[in-house]
C-alpha cells in the first residue's frame, strides 16, 4: 500500500487548514453560496437533502486497519455511527455538521484520508481492479499507475477547474473487475509482444444522461507517457468541453459531436506537441520513478503453502453455514495456500454499502490478524480481505459473521448495488434502497438465490446513475412523474469485459409494482434459459428483449407493443 | 480612476487602462492600454504610434497557439474568467507560459475571487486583477496557501517525481 513521505503529508495537512479558512469565510458571510458550493465540492462536501454528505476518497480502492479504526472513531464522533461504500469504491458520510467539517478532515489526514476532489468538477478518486496484486489473470499489477497518475491529477491547477467530472479507471487482469470502460478515461495495462509495459487509453466513456462506453484512443502509449497522454485528454477537455449546459459538459458529449476521428486527431496532436516541450520533460516518468512508487505495492510475506494451507473442503462438509459462504465469498488466491475473501455489505434489511463503526472496528481487527492489515471497496459496494490464508478461513467467517459480514451472497440476486437515493440525496427523483430490500426480501432464500445463480441488479434514485443502473443485467432508474416514485427498467447492461448498456424494456413501473416486475423477470428467466448453466445476461442476449417484456408487463397490449 | 491589483506578489496601483471595445478614447496619450485582440487586429499601428504600450486581451475560447504569432512580442497578454469556476484560460496561460515561452506580464481578469488566486499563480499568471469585492490582502495570501505541490505547472515547482530522484523524502 502506498505510504505518505513528508510531501504528501504536508500536501494533505495544508489542504485541511485552506478549507478551514474557506469554510469560517463562508460562516462568516464573506462568500456567496455559489462561491463556496465549488470550493467544498473540491473538498468532498455536498449539500445532500437534510445534511452535508461528506465523500471520502479511497484511491483505487485500497484501505489500511488504522484508516478502518479512524473510520470507526469519525463515525461516532461526527456522525451517526455509519458509512457508505459507493460505486466508486469511496466513503460516503451522510450527516456532518459543516462547521465540524475542517475537523473531521484533520482527523482523516492522520491517516492518508481526504476529500480532495471527491465532487466538483474536476480529476475525481481512481478506481481499480479490486484484486490487484492477487488475481490470477493479471498481467500487470495497475496499482503503481493509479499512484503516480494520482499525484499528477491531485490539485493539479490547470486541471482543478474542469467543464465537469472526470474519471479515471484502471485494469491491468484479463477480467475487467473496475467497469473500467464506464470512466471518461480507461487504462488498460498491456504488454507486448517484446515485452514492453504501455498503456491501451479508452476515452469518453460516462454513465448519466447518455450512457455511453469509452472509446478506443490509443492502443499503446509508452509506459514512460502516462502522464503525458493524461495531460493531452485533460488539456483536450478542458479547452473543448463545452461550459453552456451541464447535461452536455461530459468529455463523452466531444466525442459524440466531433466523431471519433476529429476527437481522437486533438488528442494525438496535444500529446505530440507535449512530448516535443520541456512540458513533456517534466512529465516523463523514468524506470527508476515507476519502480520507486511499485516499491510500495510489493507482495506482503506470505507464508509456505505447507505452513498456512488446510483441507477447506474437508472444514465445509462439517459446517454448512461456512460451506456456503466458501462457495459464494471465497475466491482463488494466485499464491498457493491463499484465498480472497468478499465480505458483503448486503445483509437482510440492511442498506446496500453500509458499515457501521463496529463493523469498522471488527474489519480493522480482522485485516490486522488475517490479511496483512489491509482491506479493499470494490465496485460492487462489497470489501475484499485480499490475502487470507487457507487455515484461517473458518476463523475468519466466524468473526465476520458475528458482526453480519458474511452473508453468503456475492455475485448473486440479493447482491445489489444501489445509490442512497431520495431518503438521502438531494438529486435523487426516488428511493433506491427501499427497492433494493424489497427485491432482496423476495429472493432472500439461499436456495432460490444458487438458483438464479448469477446476476446483477443495480439502482440509481436519478439520471445520474450512481448506482450504475444502465450498467446493470437488471437495471432499475427511479424517475418523478408528477410528484411520484416511477420505476424504469433496464436489461441487457454489463459493466465487465463485455461490457453494455442496457436497453429500456418499455414504461416505468410505480413504486408497488416494481418488485413484483423483478421478480416476474427473473422467474421468467428461469423459465427461459436452456441450461442451469446459462446465467441471466447469456439468456437475455440469446432470447432477446420480447419474451421479458411479455413477462414484465401483465397487460397483454403493454407487453405486445414494440 | 487607477485600480490597485496583484503584481508578482505584490499589492500595485495598475498602470494600464483597459480600452473597451467601441470607444475611441483610448486612454491618456502616450499610456499603457489594454485592447481586445480584435482591436488590436485592426487597429495595430494607430495602437503603436499613440501609446507607449500596448497589450491584448485574449478570449478564453481563441486558440492560444495559433494566434500567438500575432500577440508574441506584446508586453501583457490578458485572460478571461467570464466565471471564476471557468478554468479554460489556465490552459491557455500554460501553454503561453511553458510551450510558447512567453516572457512578458500573464494577466487574469474577469470574475477573479480570492479562492481563485492560488492556481493562478500556479499557471504562469504573474498579475492578478481581483474583482472589485475582494479583499486584496486576502488574495496575496492566497498566492502561498498551499506550500507544496506534486506537479510543475508554470510556477517553478519541480514535479514530486523528479524531486524524489534526488533526494530520499523522509516517509511519515
Amino acid at each position: 500500500m502506498y505510504r505518505y513521505d513528508a510531501i504528501d503529508h504536508a500536501l494533505v495537512t495544508q489542504r485541511v487548514e485552506q478549507f478551514r479558512d474557506q469554510t469560517r469565510r463562508y460562516l462568516a458571510g464573506e462568500l456567496s453560496e455559489e462561491e463556496f458550493r465549488h470550493l467544498r465540492l473540491r473538498n468532498g462536501l455536498y449539500q445532500q437533502r437534510f445534511a452535508p454528505m461528506l465523500r471520502i476518497s479511497v484511491p483505487y480502492g485500497l484501505l489500511e486497519s488504522a484508516q478502518l479504526r479512524k473510520m470507526a472513531h469519525v463515525v461516532r464522533k461526527y456522525d451517526k455511527g455509519y458509512a457508505h461504500f459507493t460505486t466508486r469504491q469511496n466513503i460516503q458520510l451522510n450527516w456532518p455538521k459543516l462547521e465540524q467539517v475542517p475537523d473531521l478532515l484533520a482527523e482523516l489526514a492522520e491517516v492518508q484520508l481526504h476529500g480532495i476532489q471527491a465532487c466538483g468538477n474536476d480529476t475525481r478518486n481512481i478506481t481499480s481492479d479490486y484484486l490487484a496484486g492477487v488475481a490470477a489473470d493479471e498481467h500487470i499489477d495497475p496499482r503503481p499507475y493509479c499512484e503516480l497518475l494520482r499525484q499528477y491529477v491531485t490539485l493539479n491547477p490547470e486541471f482543478y477547474w474542469l467543464p465537469r467530472k472526470f474519471k479515471f479507471g484502471f485494469t491491468g487482469a484479463a477480467v475487467d473487475r473496475a467497469a473500467t470502460r464506464t470512466n471518461d478515461v480507461a487504462v488498460h495495462l498491456v504488454r507486448r509482444a517484446d515485452g514492453a509495459i504501455g498503456y491501451r487509453f479508452f476515452v469518453g466513456g460516462g454513465l448519466g444522461r447518455l450512457p455511453m462506453l469509452g472509446q478506443e484512443m490509443n492502443p499503446f502509449v509508452p509506459e514512460s507517457d502516462l502522464l503525458r497522454y493524461a495531460c493531452a485528454v485533460l488539456r483536450t477537455f478542458n479547452r473543448f468541453g463545452r461550459r453552456d449546459n451541464i447535461h452536455k459538459a461530459r468529455i463523452k458529449i466531444v466525442l459524440r459531436e466531433w466523431g471519433i476521428e476529429r476527437f481522437r486527431a486533438a488528442i494525438e496532436e496535444e500529446y505530440a506537441k507535449i512530448n516535443a516541450s520541456l512540458e513533456g520533460d517534466e512529465l516523463l516518468l523514468l524506470p527508476e520513478d515507476i519502480e520507486r512508487i511499485r516499491a510500495h505495492f510489493t507482495a506482503p510475506a506470505y507464508a509456505p503453502q505447507a505452513e498456512i494451507g488446510a483441507d477447506v473442503a474437508g472444514i465445509a462438509a462439517r459446517d454448512a453455514g461456512f460451506a456456503a459462504w466458501i462457495r459464494r465469498n471465497v475466491r482463488a488466491h494466485k499464491v498457493p495456500g491463499y484465498r480472497v475473501v468478499f465480505v458483503s455489505l448486503k445483509a437482510p434489511d440492511h442498506v446496500p454499502g453500509d458499515c457501521s463503526a463496529e463493523q469498522f472496528e471488527a474489519l480493522a481487527d480482522i485485516s490486522d490478524t488475517y490479511s496483512f492489515g489491509e482491506l479493499r471497496s470494490t465496485y460492487d459496494q462489497n470489501l475484499v480481505l485480499a490475502d487470507v490464508a487457507e487455515r484461517d478461513l473458518y476463523e475468519v467467517w466466524r468473526r465476520l459473521d458475528a458482526v453480519k459480514l458474511a452473508t453468503p451472497n456475492i455475485g448473486l440476486v440479493t447482491d445489489i448495488v444501489s445509490c442512497p437515493g431520495l431518503d438521502f440525496c438531494s438529486l435523487a427523483n426516488a428511493g433506491s434502497i427501499g427497492v433494493a430490500q424489497d427485491i432482496y426480501r423476495r429472493f432472500d432464500t439461499l436456495d432460490a438465490q444458487y438458483e438464479i445463480g448469477a446476476i446483477r441488479i443495480t439502482i440509481s434514485g436519478c439520471m445520474n446513475g450512481c448506482g450504475h443502473h444502465s450498467v446493470g443485467h437488471i437495471g432499475i432508474l427511479g424517475v418523478d412523474k408528477h410528484g411520484e416514485e416511477w420505476y424504469q427498467v433496464t436489461l441487457g447492461g454489463s459493466a465487465g469485459n463485455d461490457a453494455a448498456i442496457g436497453e429500456r424494456i418499455g414504461r416505468a413501473l410505480a413504486r408497488d409494482e416494481i418488485a413484483d416486475g423483478v421478480e416476474r423477470l427473473i422467474r421468467g428467466y428461469l423459465e427461459l434459459r436452456c441450461d442451469e448453466d446459462e446465467t441471466f445476461i447469456e439468456c437475455y442476449r440469446r432470447v432477446g428483449m420480447a419474451p421479458f417484456k411479455a413477462r414484465l408487463y401483465l397487460n397483454e397490449s403493454e407487453a405486445a407493443a414494440a | 480612476m487607477t485600480a490597485t491589483i496583484l503584481r508578482r506578489g505584490e499589492i500595485v496601483a495598475d498602470d494600464w487602462t483597459v480600452v473597451e471595445d467601441g470607444r475611441t478614447e483610448l486612454g491618456a496619450a502616450g499610456g499603457k492600454v489594454i485592447v481586445t485582440l480584435a482591436r488590436w487586429r485592426a487597429e495595430r499601428e494607430a495602437l503603436l504610434s499613440g501609446h507607449a504600450a500596448v497589450g491584448v486581451l485574449v478570449p478564453n475560447t481563441a486558440d492560444i497557439e495559433a494566434v500567438y504569432a500575432e500577440i508574441a512580442d506584446r508586453p501583457l497578454i490578458a485572460l478571461q474568467f467570464p466565471a471564476f469556476a471557468d478554468g479554460r484560460a489556465l490552459s491557455q496561460a500554460v501553454v503561453l507560459r511553458k510551450r510558447l515561452r512567453f516572457a512578458g506580464e500573464l494577466r487574469a481578469v474577469g470574475d477573479v475571487i480570492r479562492d481563485l488566486v492560488f492556481w493562478l499563480g500556479r499557471c504562469g499568471f504573474d498579475s492578478i486583477v481581483p474583482r472589485k469585492d475582494q479583499n486584496l490582502e486576502g488574495c496575496r495570501a492566497a498566492l502561498g496557501e498551499l506550500g507544496v505541490a506534486y506537479q510543475a505547472a508554470a510556477d517553478g515547482h519541480t514535479p514530486v517525481w523528479v524531486r524524489r530522484r534526488r533526494v530520499q523524502v523522509a516517509v511519515h
